[in-house]
């Protein structure tokens, strides 16, 4: 029997493989050589089997999407963890029916048209197995349509606009199972040879209609849903199904983003399913921004739109990347491109004047934005002489700035010679320890800059182990305290604990919510890389952040970066202060009136 | 008989009073504070021809012993209940005063300069504001506040102005001839000092603040920086030291000053402020309050019957405030009769 519906089948599937074997190739030849170096090595390591780990997890049961929300993350699994079962197990009856390998391997996508009666029990249980993954994925198809009309029922507030090649994508995906299920019914209708579902369907169709009149046209329909899902696939955003696997086995081989725009970061975007998980973590959209989130701005970097504003006016507070259920990392990927998009800067930083240079055992590097909170610079002096560090205070008079603020608009060069500068500096002073108080600087001292041996530390680190050393007063302030992770710090740099830790040491902290705690903290609205973003927006930002606090009716806000100080101290709700400035409170307060109960914490009800 | 409610004694609530009681309505006038005056309180002399802020003061005097004014001091307004056709203001002591036009005259806050906390104000001894100079200009003396006769003074302009970080992006207006009003006063107590402006750009718009900025370059030799300051440190002499850009030159520029002199600017008041969410009267972004048309209806709200005067709308002179204020009480006059 000579058939010719399964060709559309057949063209998409090659048109399908040819573009990703030529898309990854190209891709890996444009891998740095270290990161080829890696992704060699990384076949002979056990990262491998977490890499298939991984894969399994996110690429089909996306168990990081149910652990969001239950019903997207089934919509997810059934079509991609149900599609693959039913490929697998589709090939595997018919090895089973044929008994050995020796037939065309489109056989298995249509088999119900070439097996005309099942001879065997086995075959009967196959056809039943089969018959419930497609009901499976059906139900999963089912979710994506009402998703697309009600997405409240997902529990997401929005969700992410389509072009061309998505519609056909999204169309002919929509259509793959509905087809098979009516080809497959019209098979039983004539053959008896489905299950409980497609025969069930298929005996009701034929108390309807003369099935055999739409009996081949249903096959030859189901076999171009395919092809046109195939062909739209490399365009449109199903790119991401195949590319995620390669990012896990790529990401598992060590391989991180750098600061030039690459071949990772390109994979990156491709591996960007726009599922619209990241946009409810978004704060900017409360402002009426609703153009820099980024799934719309890897979108607009794929579609080669014009993306200057969306790139520049993104806070980078990192809360998207947080919820991300592909683990992109999105804020390395915005500064990349930030990096590749910015022209070089007409001026140098050559008249910048170095501070003298001295020697010292502790380095205490301020930095800019302490400077402009010269409480925190105060209280810092203060901790030093209480606890008798000698510290060089390396920009007290002269400053040269991190250069985090000119790494996050971009300015890799100008920002390197900063550093550059300050790495010589710190370098000849023979430091062991260098203390800063501003997450910025940390960030960037921890990752730019090149201090073999010396000890960078954050100032509410080095605090907690002065508590640890009882070189600091002991006795709570009778204040209940609520504690904001700075971007930067928290998302930026990891660290939570201990900033918590020294609050509970000084004061009653009041915990916040799970869902805006720690990595899923609220932004301030100020930070530095919203280059372009208008200040009505950083002060939507900020009123919002605030009321949510205001809630909790605490005694004072704590924070641990001077950015987040200035901006909260604006709102004029809840006193706002350093954690340095908690902590010489805790000194200045007299003995007496330190209290050794606790306080009764009331909580709020939201 | 017509009654009219007044809120705020400043100069503004003062100059409508006066006017209604010669009209002979009576006037409720309640003020939140101990004294009459509000804000004009805080200054010696008046720009640009150094009047005695008192004296002006002082002329308001006499209405108090009016018998058609009552005078509520220590009163708060907590609430105007505009639901009858006669409006009740109500104050937190719980006391009610029935009205059938309300003035509302309530003025501005001076900014709250620790906002800026670049700047040190109440973190370094030796930054003080343009109303804390002022005080001094009564008492005749120029102490810095860690106790020495300054050799020199940085003013700084635009503190709280046009400033989007501290979300307030509108011009004071006042803040650039009181600086060089406050430095030839200084000069005229300190001869010796040194004194150093830094400025935005000089906003001179009076008839006579041009010659008065130019006689402080001529005949004060008071230095002009064009730079908006960074930031404020202190030395170990408790000396501040300023950093600042000299845009002109286009240079980074460091200098130590004995005291510096904020020049805070101008914001709206907490009363008008209360209004942002409320849909009965207008507030604009700012917070000041929104009259129906800044050109022909600058007295007026959409809500029939209430008026407004002085800075309560905006950023205003003394002149400016009395001015509008007899405006307002114009307004009022023709609705009572119309009424």
């Amino acid at each position: 029997m000579k058939t010719y519906f399964q060709y559309p089948f057949l063209i998409g599937t090659i048109f399908l493989f040819a573009a990703l074997i030529y898309i990854y190739i190209k891709w890996y030849v444009k891998l740095s050589k270290y990161d080829k170096v890696r992704f060699k090595k990384f076949w002979t390591t056990n990262k491998v089997w977490k890499a298939i780990k991984d894969s399994i997890n996110d690429g089909l049961l996306h168990l990081s999407i149910f652990k969001k929300n239950p019903v997207l993350g089934y919509m997810h699994m059934s079509l991609a963890f149900g599609w693959f079962l039913l490929i697998v197990i589709g090939h595997l009856e018919v090895v089973v029916a044929k008994g050995g390998l020796n037939f065309p391997f489109y056989y298995a996508i249509f088999f119900r048209y070439f097996e005309t009666v099942h001879a065997t029990t086995i075959a009967k249980i196959f056809a039943a197995v089969m018959d419930f993954l497609l009901l499976f994925i059906l139900s999963g198809v089912v979710l994506a349509i009402t998703k697309r009309f009600y997405k409240k029922l997902f529990g997401m507030k929005r969700t992410t606009k389509l072009k061309t090649f998505d519609k056909m994508a999204l169309y002919s995906l929509w259509s793959i199972f509905p087809l098979r299920l009516l080809a497959e019914s019209c098979s039983a209708a004539v053959y008896n040879n489905g299950s409980f579902l497609t025969n069930t369907t298929g005996a009701w169709l034929g108390n309807m209609i003369n099935v055999s009149a739409i009996y081949e046209p249903s096959w030859w329909l189901y076999s171009f849903a395919l092809c046109f899902f195939f062909i739209a696939l490399p365009f449109s955003r199903y790119m991401h199904i195949p590319t995620e696997i390669y990012y896990i086995f790529l990401r598992n081989a060590g391989i991180k983003t750098k600061k030039t725009w690459e071949s990772y970061a390109q994979i990156q975007l491709y591996s960007c399913s726009r599922c619209g998980i990241c946009l409810d973590a978004c704060q900017l959209f409360d402002a009426g921004i609703s153009d820099v989130q980024s799934v719309y701005f890897l979108q607009f970097i794929r579609n080669k739109v014009d993306a200057e504003k969306p790139l520049f006016g993104c806070l980078i507070c990192g809360r998207c990347q947080v919820e991300c259920p592909v683990h992109l990392n999105l804020n390395d990927l915005r500064t990349a491109l930030r990096i590749k998009a910015s022209k070089p800067l007409t001026f140098s930083y050559a008249y910048t004047k170095k501070p003298e240079q001295q020697t010292a055992d502790t380095i205490y590097f301020a930095g800019c934005m302490t400077h402009l909170t010269p409480n925190i610079k105060k209280s810092m002096t203060k901790i030093f002489d209480y606890v008798g560090e000698n510290v060089w205070f390396m920009d007290d008079d002269k400053s040269i700035c991190c250069g985090r603020p000119l790494m996050l608009a971009g300015q890799y060069d100008s920002a390197s010679q900063l550093i550059s500068k300050n790495t010589e500096l710190i370098i000849a002073s023979g430091a062991k320890n260098i203390i800063l108080s501003c997450p910025y600087c940390y960030k960037v001292f921890k990752e730019d800059y090149l201090l073999p041996d010396i000890n960078i530390k954050f100032h509410a680190n080095y605090i907690k182990e002065l508590i640890k050393q009882n070189k600091l007063p002991e006795g709570k302030l009778n204040l209940t305290a609520i504690y904001h992770d700075p971007c930067e710090l928290g998302r930026g740099s990891n660290i939570y604990q201990e900033p918590r830790e020294v609050i509970e040491h000084y004061a009653h902290r009041i915990p916040l919510q799970k869902n805006k705690d720690k990595d899923r903290a609220l932004c301030c609205g100020a930070g530095l890389g919203g280059v372009n973003l208008p200040a009505e927006a950083k002060n939507t930002v900020a009123y919002n952040t605030m009321s949510y606090f205001a809630k909790f009716n605490p005694d004072v806000l704590i924070t641990a970066c001077p950015l987040c100080k200035k901006t909260f101290v604006r709102d004029r709700r809840i006193e706002t202060m350093d954690i340095s400035e908690l902590v010489v409170k805790a000194i200045e307060q007299p003995n007496d009136s330190k209290s050794k109960e606790t306080k009764e914490i009331s909580y709020a009800i939201i | 008989m017509k009654k009219i409610v007044v809120i705020g004694a400043g100069i503004a609530g003062l100059e409508v009073s006066k006017q209604l009681l010669q009209a002979n309505l009576p006037v409720t006038l309640i003020e939140q504070s101990s004294k009459i005056g509000g804000n004009i309180k805080n200054y010696a002399y008046l720009f640009p021809d150094f009047y005695n802020a008192e004296d002006l003061l002082n002329s308001y005097q006499y209405i108090i012993t009016d018998p058609n004014l009552q005078l509520l001091l220590n009163a708060h307004v907590s609430k105007i209940d505009f639901s009858k056709k006669i409006y009740n203001v109500i104050t937190k002591d719980g006391i009610t005063i029935p009205a059938d036009a309300i003035v509302i005259a309530t003025g501005y806050n001076t900014f709250d300069a620790r906002l800026k906390e670049e700047f040190g104000y109440g973190i370094y001894d030796n930054v003080i504001t343009s109303v804390e100079l002022e005080q001094m200009f009564k008492k005749q003396e120029i102490i810095t506040p860690s106790g020495k006769v300054p050799e020199r003074i940085g003013f700084i302009h635009c503190v709280g102005s046009r400033d989007a970080k501290v979300s307030n992006t509108y011009c004071s207006r006042l803040c650039c001839i009181t600086a060089i009003k406050q430095a030839i006063e200084t000069k005229k107590l300190l001869p010796l000092v040194e004194i150093f402006c830094f400025y935005i750009d000089l906003r001179m718009y009076g008839l006579l603040f041009e010659d008065l900025y130019l006689s402080a370059q001529r005949d004060y030799n008071i230095q002009f920086v064009r730079g908006r300051l960074s930031e404020a440190s202190e030395m170990i002499d408790k000396k501040i030291q300023i950093k600042a850009e000299d845009t002109l030159i286009g240079r980074p520029l460091q200098m130590s000053a004995d005291m510096i002199v904020l020049m805070v600017g101008m914001e709206a008041s907490d009363f008008s402020k209360q209004f942002k969410y409320h849909n009965d009267l207008n507030v604009n972004e700012h917070g000041f309050f929104d009259p129906i048309n800044p050109h022909n209806l600058r007295n007026l709200t959409a809500k029939e019957g209430v008026f407004l005067a002085g800075t309560s709308i905006g950023p205003m002179s003394v002149g400016e405030t009395i001015d509008h204020a007899r405006g307002t009480a114009l307004s009022v006059l023709s609705y009572i009769k119309s009424n």
